[in-house]
């Protein structure tokens, strides 16, 4: 394939959408009209590999395809940048951003925009982009059109008549909005002939060719064979191989101003060929960096322990692969008493955790017990020693002089109806208010600052049904605030359950011991004696239940063939015995730990 | 415990008779509806069979003489007396019967008569089973029995007019039965001064009649707490009746206990004739064919009956002797817990310690002779403590 596009024919955009509003769809359409797949080979979301993408309908890992669209008698390339959908990659999202001009703000008509949809949009007003207003699905019977196309013209500044209406399913009005790409998305510009620059917006590990790296160059050119430099990790590699997605990949020579485009460079891990860095070439370095190159941090932790301890090796390989993959995933051996050996694992957010989770249970086949999920806290000893609480068993037992917590900044989009509702919950989970907008005379935007904590839990499912699912809700990292915080421990028989542990507003100390003594002890079988199950803050018991003894367990009749029978069967409790965790004396099936700990985190789902 | 077959351990034999008039609503015992009539051939048929091979395995060990027989059921009493009586005569015949043999006959109340029990006494049975179960007719109406309450003594004194020895089982826990009804049928049985009584907690077993009308909600599950509190009344009335517990379901004047019953809990061999009837010779356990059908056509064929064996490991074999062990009054000595496929007698110790601390070992048999003997509590958790005890 010839390389080097003049910078003036290329057209770099986005696609910012909800879950939901036919971003995929669209995407296909394109695919479909430019002729770079044809309708034979047309699988539905074809952007989307990964199956718990395609079964969820969202994308996790952003990426390009290049098509070519001829207006008046003039070949373009328009290289459509795919952006992830979910506010835990919203850092992804800002470097997919980052690698475009010009942005289509994709909204269902018969719903309107959702709060991760506006965060993105102003992401992209950040960024400059060139904003193409579209209303989506215009076929369904519920679309509304005016009433949308006005919400979305007062957002972006332009008059309801230049909002275009699209069916991406029908593909009515997609050739005139990849026109309108053409007309109104700013070429590229660049230094052709200075060192080179290009932005890594994404970067996948391929059990094949090994880190597939996309980049948009945005000075010079990258050639094949060449040795490139990292910027950001600072490391040094050799290009392998070049080249353009449209829609498989193609190498070329090399990429060149303004293109977009992958680098093999042999690496296997993605840590090495990090989203966000800039690459340039060795020979020749550029002297600074694209803006924007961060790492990328955790911002919500959990223990994932196998089921059958035997499987523990097989988790550790598993992570490790994934790892080559998710640059953000980080986790190290963790035991707990209760559940035995495990790790700690760091996601962006509980859509990254649940991902990670799933794909452990289903591509590795493993059986999975995960910790109620947890942020993480900055705690200054008097002393003034400061402990990093990833996990509540760090949690220091000394005199504490203060605990931090991180916060976040969250938007919330609803009918104006729900803000009573919505005011409710947001300060039951200690939220603070920091405005209100009107975005049409019956949709408002309320912002807040929460602790990340009150959002981990079951904060999205709350506000969904108390606004019988019409608020939509994004958030972004800002801090760390100061927070009354206690830990909460679990004990049998006196003795602590780990796993049970967790860090909670002093206020909730209570009732989150309440919750957990109550549901033990439904979960844990009566033993020859009494178990007490106590919450206790400290030394301070605050919640205590009871498991009666069990009174009776004896066989009536013991003759002839019963004994045959009855030793068969306790053999069979003996093993089952083993698969039991010992907690000081008292025996806790397996079942009872996932059975607590998973309704301790539903529901979860976003 | 297993190891070779021994002289020195007692042999028993079993002959299962797996018919009865009708069948009870909470029985999942092998039995069918019928009288039995030409079972008694087939049974000898299996005797012969069984001789042999024993024969053949105690090759140079000699014969052995069954030390006690017990005819249960099923209800055994369907069949004539003379057919029971001749089917004894086979054992004798061919096992071979010691002196002093003990010889159970079970029976249901209303299948004997004065005459039927002087037969068998006659012909070499010292001692009779009666099924009574409850002495409340509207018990006795929920468990299906048809015998009369009322009767009973009368049934108890030709037992004993005929020489025989008595006991009897009883059910407790019927749904509906109150703790005074069952107190009331404890102390019939103490009144009628027998020397040995069984009771069997109620079990529903899945798939029976009494099962499906507990599903339905018809009558009420048993309950945990009620059998409880039954059990411990039977130990106390039945104790000042001066019968002790010997075993878990099982109270006797001393020296009355079921010598057949001990064997089985004390390793002895024992010999089941009879369809599903098991077999545990040295350490291999097998059984025979349920259907009476397929048992008669294979002892037609000259085959022993057999539906399947077992032959437990080490562990298993200690396992079941931990478990029979710790039914016992006399207690389980934990000295053979240092046998191989066992705990070290020092965790075993351990172990016992801590049952005894929850109250379930009884401390002064376990500090003085190195027993586990089960409390009145631990009695109702032996499964708990075997559980603990085996490795």
């Amino acid at each position: 394939m010839s390389t080097r596009v003049a910078p003036e024919l290329i057209r770099n955009f986005c696609i910012i959408a909800h879950i939901d509003h036919g971003k995929s769809t669209l995407a296909d359409r394109m695919l479909q009209i430019t002729g770079v797949v044809d309708e034979r080979a047309m699988r539905d979301q074809y952007l989307d590999r990964m199956d718990i993408e395609r079964e969820r309908g969202i994308t996790i890992k952003s990426q390009a395809v290049r098509m070519p669209w001829t207006v008046d008698g003039v070949e373009h390339t328009l290289n459509m940048i795919d952006t992830p959908g979910h506010v835990d990659f919203s850092y992804e999202v800002s470097r997919s951003l980052a690698a475009c001009e010009g942005a289509v703000l994709l909204v269902d008509a018969a719903q309107g925009i959702e709060a991760q949809t506006l965060a993105n949009l102003y992401l992209a007003l950040e960024n400059d982009l060139d904003i193409i207003p579209v209303l989506n699905k215009i076929d369904l019977p519920a679309a509304q059109p005016e009433k949308y196309a006005e919400e979305l013209a007062n957002l972006i500044g332009v008059a309801p008549s230049e909002v275009r209406l699209i069916s991406a399913k029908t593909g009515e009005g997609v050739r005139e909005l990849l026109d309108a790409i053409v007309q109104t998305v700013t070429p590229p510009t660049g230094e052709p002939d200075g060192p080179a620059r290009a932005l890594i917006f994404d970067s996948v590990y391929d059990s094949y060719r090994g880190v597939v790296t996309y980049v948009r160059v945005v000075d010079g050119s990258l050639r094949a064979r060449e040795r490139i430099w990292m910027m950001g990790t600072r490391a040094q590699h050799e290009l392998l191989e070049i080249g353009v997605i449209s829609p498989e990949p193609v190498p070329t020579k090399g990429l060149s101003v303004g293109e977009v485009g992958y680098l093999i460079t042999g690496v296997k891990d993605v840590r090495q060929s990090r989203v966000g860095d800039t690459v340039t070439g060795y020979e020749r370095q550029a002297k600074r960096p694209l803006a924007g190159y961060r790492d990328p941090k955790p911002m919500v932790y959990s223990g994932l322990y196998p089921i059958d301890g035997s499987d523990y090796p097989a988790l550790r390989d598993a992570l490790d692969k994934l790892k080559l993959n998710d640059a953000a995933l980080w986790y190290e051996p963790e035991t707990s008493a209760a559940l035995g050996f495990g790790f700690r694992c760091g996601f962006l957010g509980l859509l990254h955790l649940e991902i990670i989770r799933e794909r452990l249970e289903r591509e590795f086949g493993l059986d999975l017990i995960s910790t109620a999920p947890n942020v993480v806290y900055q705690v200054t000893m008097e002393d003034g020693t400061e402990v990093e609480v990833r996990n509540p068993s760090e949690y220091p037992s000394g005199k504490i002089a203060s605990v931090r917590e991180p916060v976040v900044r969250a938007t919330i989009l609803a009918p104006s109806e729900f803000i009573g509702a919505i005011m409710d919950l947001t300060q039951q989970r200690r939220g603070a208010i920091l405005g209100m907008d009107y975005l049409s005379a019956d949709r408002v935007e309320m912002r807040y600052t929460l602790p990340l904590a009150e959002i981990v839990f079951d904060f999205f499912d709350q506000l969904k049904s108390r606004t019988r699912g019409y608020a939509t809700l994004d958030y972004d990292a800002a801090g760390v605030q100061e927070a009354d915080l206690v830990k909460v421990d679990i004990l049998l028989q006196g003795e602590q359950v780990d796993a049970f542990s967790a860090i909670v507003h002093k206020d909730e100390a209570y009732s989150y011991g309440v919750m957990m003594v109550g549901r033990l002890r439904k979960l844990i079988p009566r033993q020859q004696f009494e178990v007490a199950i106590q919450a206790a803050v400290g030394a301070r018991v605050i919640a205590r239940e009871n498991v009666r003894s069990l009174r009776k367990d004896v066989l009536a009749k013991c003759y002839g063939g019963d004994i045959t029978r009855k030793r068969k069967l306790l053999e069979k409790q003996k093993e089952g015995k083993k698969r039991m965790k010992m907690v000081g004396r008292v025996e806790v099936p397996q079942e009872a730990f996932i059975a607590a700990l998973t309704n301790a985190e539903e529901p979860k789902k976003k | 415990m297993g190891g070779p077959a021994s002289v020195s351990r007692p042999f028993e034999v079993y002959v299962h008779v797996p018919y009865c008039r009708r069948r009870c609503g909470y029985c999942d015992f092998n039995t069918y509806v019928g009288d039995g009539e030409g079972y008694a051939a087939v049974a000898l048929a299996e005797m012969e069979l069984a001789a042999a091979w024993l024969e053949e395995r105690w090759a140079g060990g000699g014969g052995r003489p069954a030390t006690t027989v017990f005819f249960g059921g099923g209800t055994p009493t369907v069949l004539p007396a003379r057919d029971l009586v001749a089917l004894l005569d086979g054992v004798r015949a061919r096992f071979g019967l010691a002196p002093e043999a003990e010889v159970t006959v079970e029976a249901n109340p209303d299948t004997v008569n004065a005459g039927s029990l002087r037969e068998l006494a006659a012909g070499g049975f010292t001692r009779v089973s009666y099924g009574m179960q409850s002495f409340v007719p509207s018990v006795l109406q929920v468990l299906d029995r048809t015998h009369d309450a009322a009767r009973l003594p009368e049934v108890v004194d030709w037992a004993r007019v005929a020489g025989l020895d008595v006991s009897c089982d009883l059910i407790y826990g019927t749904p509906g039965e109150t703790i005074d009804e069952w107190r009331a049928s404890l102390e019939a049985v103490v009144a009628m001064g027998l020397s040995h009584v069984s009771c069997y907690a109620l079990t529903i077993e899945p798939g029976t009649p009494l099962w499906r009308r507990v599903q339905s909600g018809a009558v009420a599950d048993t309950d945990e707490d009620d059998l409880v509190t039954k059990y411990e009344l039977a130990d106390s009335v039945l104790g000042e009746g001066g019968l002790g517990w010997y075993e878990i379901s099982n109270w006797a004047v001393p020296g009355a206990e079921c010598r057949h019953n001990l064997g089985y809990w004390t390793g002895a061999d024992w010999w089941g004739i009879g369809p599903g009837a098991h077999s545990a010779i040295g350490s291999e356990r097998f059984w025979n064919v349920r259907l009476p059908r397929a048992y008669e056509s294979l002892i037609a064929a000259g085959r022993l009956p057999w539906a399947g064996c077992d032959v437990p490991d080490a562990a298993g074999l200690v396992l079941e002797h931990i478990m029979l062990g710790v039914r016992l009054a006399q207690g389980l000595d934990l000295d053979v817990l240092g046998l191989p496929g066992s705990a070290s007698r020092a965790v075993a110790e351990g172990t016992a310690g801590k049952l005894a601390d929850d109250g379930l070992l009884d401390e002064e048999a376990l500090g003085g002779r190195h027993r586990a003997v089960l409390t009145l509590r631990g009695r109702m958790l032996a499964d708990i403590v075997t559980r603990e005890l085996a490795p």
